[in-house]
């Protein structure tokens, strides 16, 4: 894609372009660079000096069972999360593309918890979580459970994947909605005259049709999974109780702030920039590919 | 709807309003709590209905702050974020929208490595160069500066791309048109794209503003002084650890202040804000 029909001028696209770049490079480039560089160093107990210390980081990451035990963590904590949003989100559009009346006013019911910060998110679940004074925590123990997510890994994970799902529901919502919206009637029709029921329709024509949606919600909700649930876990277990909700990204800010291991920290982060550099190269062969489905 | 299925639709409404209320169950409580006294939320089980400390709470954390932990008023916070919210939208749009015409309607040796430059900002989060971006920004002398705060999550990729994705649309007539009548490159830039360009602004500014609100991890690391957190980091503070110490009504009624100004935006910017998070996607 490139125009036609194009300006010219010797200077002023460079002046365009500068202020951009230069944050660009100020604030991507330099630290990104630093922190492959820091990667392969390896500083002294007093962080006054650093030699180069080759590969040396990464192998003691993958020698330790915390790093690795967090991989795990990170692995459960964003399937959940994606797939648990996406089966809700998915059911709450079918419907809502059904309403005819007060279609709009069931929209706007849904999508404001977009709006909430995860680390908001993260304090008012874990209020109704909390273990002596929670309202949920109150009637799980009426129904004989004895909850306390300070203590329990379990219940640890299933708060913050909750505080979650339910921050990224709206997000979800709204793209299937689109999707759904976006199947031509006559499809639907046709099948209905042929005699198929809803359920069959929506397992045979719709959630076909859906897929590519589907599969870009994935890709998005792995990502945030990832990376934007740091305040969630921040707000609420701190990575606790003992590692069970440390993700990765908790474990690069654990290590890098406040314990100061520079070499250690900045190994996480170019492994998991090779993460989202994944991610991002399959979302957008994706994408192209969408174009022409 | 394709045919008639009264039972269906019955189910389907309850689906709805099932779901619409586990969404809206966590901010009902929030908004009890944070008009109910202190001795009022530690009772278990908490009373579902009101109370009667709606003003005192909320001027009490606006004007002072809580007495536990973080002890800051919340109004200079909510002017922080709205400072943070509204400096990252504003001059993400201004800085994509300039380098986008640049790259658009421009031929000039560099184009297309400026344009990957760009792009690979996508795939940078915050949360993956936290400390060498920390660094440079305590280097550069910008730690608890509003400078600070946002220049470095001002560059964004997707913002530049929608732009270039919504110029490729406009039609090369307008340009000739606009030639023919002598106008220079600015002068179509200001008076034929800007205007075209409105319903792009609105959505990105909807989508950016959140972003912007929204940011935790970044504020937390760079603000040390109380006098420049964001409402979100503030609320965090108040959280002093263990159940019946925290002062959960005042940190409630934060919680609300700091869910408002986003909510309002995406309720009364809904038609821009639903087209703006579809377009940024794709």
């Amino acid at each position: 894609m490139e125009k036609r029909v194009v300006l010219r001028s010797p200077w002023l696209p460079y002046l365009l372009v500068a202020p951009q770049l230069a944050i660009t490079v100020i604030f991507f480039f330099w630290p990104a660079g630093q922190a492959l560089w820091f990667a392969f160093l390896r500083q002294d107990a007093f962080g006054l000096s650093a030699e180069f210390a080759g590969l040396d980081n990464f192998r003691d990451l993958f020698n330790d069972s915390a790093y690795l035990a967090s991989f795990q963590v990170t692995a459960v904590f964003s399937l959940l999360v994606a797939v648990g949003g996406i089966v809700l989100a998915l059911l709450l559009a079918v419907m809502a593309d059904r309403v005819i009346r007060g279609a709009l006013a069931y929209r706007t019911l849904l999508i404001w918890p977009y709006a909430v910060a995860p680390a908001v998110a993260g304090v008012l679940w874990g209020f109704l979580f909390a273990p002596s004074i929670g309202i949920l925590s109150y009637l799980m123990k009426q129904m004989g459970i004895d909850w306390n997510w300070v203590l329990n890994s379990g219940q640890a994970m299933t708060l913050v994947v909750i505080a979650s799902i339910w921050k990224q529901i709206s997000y979800n919502f709204l793209f299937f909605l689109a999707g759904l919206q976006s199947i031509p009637r006559s499809l639907i029709e046709a099948a209905a005259i042929d005699g198929a029921r809803p359920f069959r329709r929506f397992w045979t024509i719709v959630f076909p049709l859906l897929s590519p949606t589907t599969f870009f919600l994935l890709v998005v909700n792995i990502v945030y999974a990832f990376f934007d649930t740091f305040g969630v876990i921040d707000a609420t277990t701190q990575g606790g109780p003992s590692g069970a909700t440390q993700i990765l990204v908790y474990k690069v800010y654990e290590d890098g702030v406040k314990s100061a291991d520079l070499g250690g920290s900045s190994a996480q982060s170019a492994i998991l920039m090779l993460i989202v550099i994944t991610l991002t190269v399959v979302q957008f062969r994706f994408v192209e590919r969408r174009v022409n489905y | 709807m394709v045919e008639r299925r009264p039972l269906l639709t019955v189910v389907t409404h309850v689906v709805m309003l099932f779901g619409i209320l586990i969404v809206a169950f966590p901010l009902y409580i929030t908004f009890v709590a944070s008009t109910l006294t202190m001795e009022q939320v530690l009772e278990v089980p908490m009373r579902l209905l009101p109370g009667d400390q709606l003003w005192n709470n909320y001027t009490q954390v606006l004007g002072a702050g809580s007495t536990r932990g973080s002890t800051a008023p919340v109004a200079p916070m909510m002017f922080n974020s709205m400072v943070m919210a509204l400096v990252i939208a504003i001059g993400k749009i201004a800085i994509s929208i300039i380098s986008a015409f640049a790259i658009v309607y421009f031929r000039f040796p560099l184009r297309h490595f400026f344009f990957w430059m760009i792009f690979i900002t996508l795939m940078l989060p915050v949360e993956v160069r936290i400390i060498p971006t920390f660094k440079v920004v305590a280097d550069l002398g910008m730690l608890d500066s509003y400078a600070g705060l946002t220049l470095p999550l001002i560059a964004s990729a997707t913002a530049t791309f929608l732009f270039r994705q919504f110029f490729m649309t406009v039609p090369d007539e307008l340009l000739e048109a606009a030639r023919i009548d002598g106008a220079g490159p600015m002068r179509f830039f200001i008076d034929v794209l800007l205007p075209l360009s409105r319903t792009s602004i609105a959505a990105l500014f909807v989508i950016q503003f959140i972003y912007g609100w929204n940011q935790y991890l970044w504020p937390l690391l760079i603000t040390n002084q109380e006098s420049m957190y964001t409402v979100v980091i503030g609320i965090k503070r108040m959280i002093v650890g263990g159940d019946a110490l925290t002062e959960w009504h005042l940190v409630m009624a934060t919680a609300m202040l700091a869910m408002l100004p986003p909510a309002l935006v995406v309720l009364l910017m809904q038609r821009w804000f639903v087209k703006g998070l579809v377009d940024t996607e794709k």
